[in-house]
């Protein structure tokens, strides 16, 4: 039952707005299909599935708010719901941030967001794609540890004041990790699509073969200043922290208001309007593009619209709570799903042709923040780092720790290449002129 | 940043679970958490591994009669048995959390959850199979208990070697709970919300421009039966009070902050009622104090405020090679990250490749009998030091928990394992760490306690800082970021104080320290004495694909380390 249709859905939040007696009441309902397989040692360790609906209630007397949740679908257990979210209203304190809920929205349409191919996957396709990538490893005399993850789901909503929205999305995402039997050489290779009909396991499994090949005997050169070309899973991931999403997630308007972000300003203020990026740098969101489509509506109801965030390298637009652009006085915008950077049309082969020296780096690593202030991270490469000489790979490198800010990064911005999906985000490889590694880690 | 305060550490993970989370692909579950957290218009960040139904605090005092839940285990262990397993376990779980947040002089989020179901793990023909429910009927445990038994057979379809269990006795009907003084669901909400408010009026008063605080509290009702004849009912609790206070230069633009010198704890209520011999003082020169099995929020509050505002001002660090003096809320971490994960046998044997990595530890590398440290490093792994997180009677496969070496003398030992791993070198018996995050996830190999031992000779901080000619104290645990072999290390702090010729001089910023594991642990000159050992902890220690979190501590004194390398973290942007 996990993927209700609108109808469905809807006549489910309506018949939940008729038990209510608070002043204003919004009702969420989502819910999913999908499973899981995980790899290692080319066998598989780990498979689950999950298939679940659930039901979020918000009432509200004034400005006191509850919330209940529930898994159940029956008058009965709706109608203790709403009570639940209305008991716990009347015992919460005010909020001094009260927002009334929003009335009726309109939101773009984003009909790529779900795909049937993904909300049809099997455990028997699961099974078949990893088998594909043991099948190789096996084959090539190398291990392979992988994860494959899959959802297909909706999100439907709907409130006293006339609100209305529902969505269906699905995505899939594949990662695998091959060695060599000697433990000197690592690959990697992840993707992630809305569609599971454009997902080939064995492919991935080859690029991280190559790599793992590729990567044995590893020299050890002196860490310091160096061009790199990052390649797009070194520059957001799909489990980890990364830069591109550290910038992303440092665009809120109160953090920078208040004094505590790198877009604060010397003697109070924000710094958009700014140019603090190579004028290369535009970074929009679109929740309608194709290849990332997501969610036209925000958790709170705000629509998701086409909207840019940095363009030629000036900061355009800040996302905030509502509460916060009222208080402030600025435009009222809700953080973004996926976000899109620009790019050209080089492939990261095309840019190691085109560089005398520098380091190719797959993938960055236990990525973490250290100053918040510069945005400086810390993190390693991993999983394939290879010398470029003379526009040709001329031989791995051992893994490096880097200190770097992505402002620092975007402001040394030698060259840009064709973007493609990580994460849900569309993210060209980058070329990066004196990206600071600071020690050498014997980690392969 | 306003949601960036919940530190969280891990084999790689849950980073900052709030600032840093990545927006992007539509999972139900986050879309859920801030829909359930946008309450009153404020959009807050879900905290992972917390799920769960959201109910009436009230419900959170209920517990469920043992014996139904042995009539319910029976039904489940008894489907998978006829169903051909050769053997199985249930775990019927009734995970409670509440979570408060606030920030300077208001409520954020009031959170009470409630999660109920049985997990059923069963052996067939040497493959698991593992299946989850919330009908906590007979009928619908036994359900699960026979589909464990089908995806048994058709995992071992594939399987290569088959699973061997090391052999556990049953232990009967058994019961454990942590020794608590005052179960923190019976405080009234109103009592915590005042508590964390009047910290953050400390906070402000003392010059603090930001502080947002939080209280977690935990509590696991958990039945273990298996077909070897345990029932164990266990009721375990946990608590984390904490806190982020930022100070502002609002002419010069500068921000710093201090986080919370609290631990998450194996504890009740009781951790919130400040005792003065459970304060330990810093080294003379500082004002850091540090908080063994009671906190004082409030002073720690006032003090965090003063921190913030005085490394405003204070001198950034001049990089170079320094003997590093760490305080146990600091080491606690390093020790996580450069101990207790390369020491996890499923690392070390590649299971876990594909996430945070394997591990330089491996069973080649112990046969070489190579200093891991130096010989004052004596590293111990348990399930059992009071208020500790790690704190239980028995694990989640049913095996009595227990304290056993990892590091002797500088030398690698042994590592930490489960029933299903013993036999991979050679042992008999399982080490008794074995934990799921909650009923609906499968339960694997978890990091125990793992802990420096300190000194046996008489020690102060004091003594120890009288001999240093050129270092630095540090106090708290920072930004951390290890590789996925282990190697390569740095960690931050949330305080640092440059020692000149014995003495604690003023403090520095812009502190972190970089560094290789073994030559890290082999420059160990030493612990201060038990007087000064602490736990630090963390909820949120992350492992698996699917990932999940598990609660873990990690008890030091005070320790030297000679010649580290120490970098300056400040940069300029345009």
């Amino acid at each position: 039952m996990a993927i209700l249709s609108k109808d469905e859905s809807q006549a489910i939040l309506k018949k939940v707005l008729s038990f209510s007696t608070a002043d204003e009441c919004e009702a969420t309902l989502s819910g999913s299909n999908g499973g899981n397989v995980r790899s290692a040692r080319n066998a598989i360790s780990t498979s689950g599935a999950v298939d679940n609906v659930s039901l979020g209630v918000e009432a509200r007397f004034g400005k006191r708010s509850g919330v209940a949740t529930c898994n159940e679908f029956d008058d009965a257990t709706l109608r203790r719901c709403v009570q639940r979210a209305e008991e716990i209203a009347r015992l919460a304190p005010e909020s001094p941030e009260y927002m009334p809920l929003l009335g009726p929205q309109t939101y773009v349409a984003a009909p790529k967001s779900f795909a049937a191919a993904t909300a049809g996957i099997t455990p028997d396709f699961r099974a078949t794609q990893i088998g594909k990538t043991m099948k190789i490893c096996d084959e090539k005399k190398v291990t392979s540890a992988a994860f494959l993850n899959d959802e297909a789901g909706f999100v439907a909503k709907r409130n006293n004041k006339g609100l209305e929205a529902y969505q269906q999305y699905s995505n899939v995402e594949f990662s695998i990790t091959v060695r060599t039997p000697d433990g000197t050489g690592s690959g990697y290779a992840t993707a992630d699509f809305i569609d599971a009909a454009a997902f080939d396991a064995g492919k991935l499994t080859l690029t991280a073969a190559e790599k793992a090949a590729n990567s044995r005997n590893a020299k050890a050169i002196e860490p310091g200043k160096y061009t790199v070309i990052l390649e797009p899973a070194a520059l957001v991931a799909n489990s980890d922290a990364s830069l591109m999403a550290a910038l992303m997630g440092a665009l809120d308007a109160r953090n920078a208001d208040e004094g505590r972000s790198f877009l604060s300003k010397k003697g109070g203020g924000n710094r958009k309007g700014e140019k603090l990026f190579d004028e290369r740098v535009t970074i929009y969101s679109d929740p309608a593009n194709a290849e990332i489509a997501s969610l036209t509506f925000a958790g709170d109801g705000r629509p998701q619209k086409k909207m840019t965030w940095i363009e030629k390298g000036v900061v355009k637009n800040l996302y905030t709570s509502q509460f916060w652009a009222k208080k402030a006085g600025i435009p009222d915008i809700p953080r973004p799903g996926g976000w899109i950077m620009e790019g050209g049309t080089q492939s990261v082969q095309d840019m190691i042709k085109g560089t005398a020296k520098g380091i190719l780096v797959t993938r960055l690593w236990y990525i973490r923040p250290v100053d918040p202030q510069t945005l400086l991270y810390t993190g390693l490469t991993r999983d394939g780092t290879f010398y470029i000489e003379n526009g040709k790979i001329k031989h791995p490198v051992k893994n490096f720790r880097f200190n770097e800010s992505p402002i620092i990064m975007l402001n040394n911005l030698e060259a840009i290449g064709k973007p493609v999906r990580v994460n849900g985000n569309l993210v060209p490889p980058l070329k990066i002129r004196d990206f600071t590694f600071t020690s050498l880690s014997d980690a392969v | 940043m306003t949601d960036d305060f919940i530190a969280s550490y891990c084999c790689y993970l849950t980073s900052k679970p709030f600032t840093f989370q990545t927006p992007i692909t539509l999972k139900r579950r986050d879309f859920m958490g801030l829909t359930g957290l946008a309450a009153g218009g404020l959009l807050l960040p879900s905290v992972p591994s917390l799920g769960g139904m959201l109910v009436d605090p009230e419900q959170l005092l209920e517990v469920m009669d043992p014996a139904l839940k042995k009539r319910l285990a029976d039904a489940a262990l008894n489907a998978a048995k006829a169903a051909g397993a050769s053997y199985a376990d249930v775990r019927i779980g009734r995970y409670l959390n509440q979570y408060v947040f606030t920030r300077e002089k208001q409520v954020q989020n009031i959170t009470s959850t409630e999660s109920l179901g049985a997990g059923v793990r069963a052996l067939v023909n040497g493959a698991w199979g593992f299946a989850s429910t919330n009908i906590v009927t007979e009928a619908g445990i036994a359900a699960a208990a026979s589909s464990a038994v089908a995806i048994a057979k058709a995992n071992q379809k594939v399987q290569k070697q088959p699973v061997q269990l090391a052999p556990q006795r049953g232990y009967g009907e058994v019961s454990w709970k942590t020794p608590i003084e005052k179960n923190a669901f019976e405080v009234p909400v109103k009592e915590k919300v005042e508590l964390l408010l009047a910290a953050n009026a400390k906070a402000l008063e003392n010059g603090a421009n930001y502080i947002n605080s939080a209280l977690f509290q935990v509590n696991e009702q958990k039945y273990f039966a298996s077909t070897d004849g345990s029932y164990i009912d266990q009721d375990v609790h946990r608590i984390w009070p904490t806190f982020t206070v930022t100070a502002i230069d609002k002419a010069t633009g500068k921000f710093r902050s201090r986080e919370a010198m609290s631990a998450a704890m194996g504890l009740g209520y009781e951790y919130l009622t400040p005792r003065a011999s459970e304060k330990i003082a810093g080294p003379a020169g500082t004002t850091v104090v540090g908080y063994r099995q009671r906190y004082d929020i409030l002073a720690d509050a006032a003090q965090a405020a003063k921190h913030a505002k005085e490394k405003l001002t204070a001198k950034s660090v001049v990089p170079g090679k320094y003997d590093l003096v760490l305080d146990p809320a600091h080491l606690g971490l390093t020790i996580h990250e450069s101990v207790g994960h390369p020491t996890e046998l499923d690392r070390v044997l590649g299971y876990e490749a594909n996430f945070a990595g394997t591990s330089f530890a491996t069973l080649d590398w112990k046969a070489k009998n190579i200093p891991y440290g130096s010989k004052q490093v004596n590293i111990v792994a348990d399930k059992l030091q009071p208020g500790s997180l790690g704190a239980v009677g028995y694990d989640d496969e049913g095996v009595k928990t227990k304290e056993w070496d990892l590091i002797k003398e500088g030398k690698l030992v042994n590592y930490q394992k489960i029933r299903d791993q013993a036999h991979m070198v050679g042992q008999q018996e399982s080490d008794g760490c074995c934990y799921s995050q909650s009923w609906q996830d499968v339960q694997f190999q978890r990091m125990p306690n793992v802990s420096l031992k300190p000194g046996n000779a008489k020690l102060s901080v004091d003594e120890m800082i009288s001999k240093v000619d050129k270092g630095i104290f540090i106090s708290g645990a920072g930004s951390y970021s290890i590789d996925q072999q282990r190697y390569n290390f740095q960690f931050g702090g949330q305080v640092f104080y440059a020692i000149e010729k014995g003495k604690i001089t003023n403090m520095i910023e812009d502190v972190a320290y970089q560094a290789n594991t073994q030559e890290f642990w082999n420059s160990c000159a030493g612990s201060c004495d038990q007087s000064n050992y602490q736990l630090m902890g963390t909820f949120f220690d992350g492992k698996g694909q699917p990932s999940q979190s598990s609660a873990v501590s990690h008890g030091s004194s005070t320790t030297r380390f000679n010649g580290v390398n120490v970098i300056n973290t400040a940069r300029k942007i345009g």
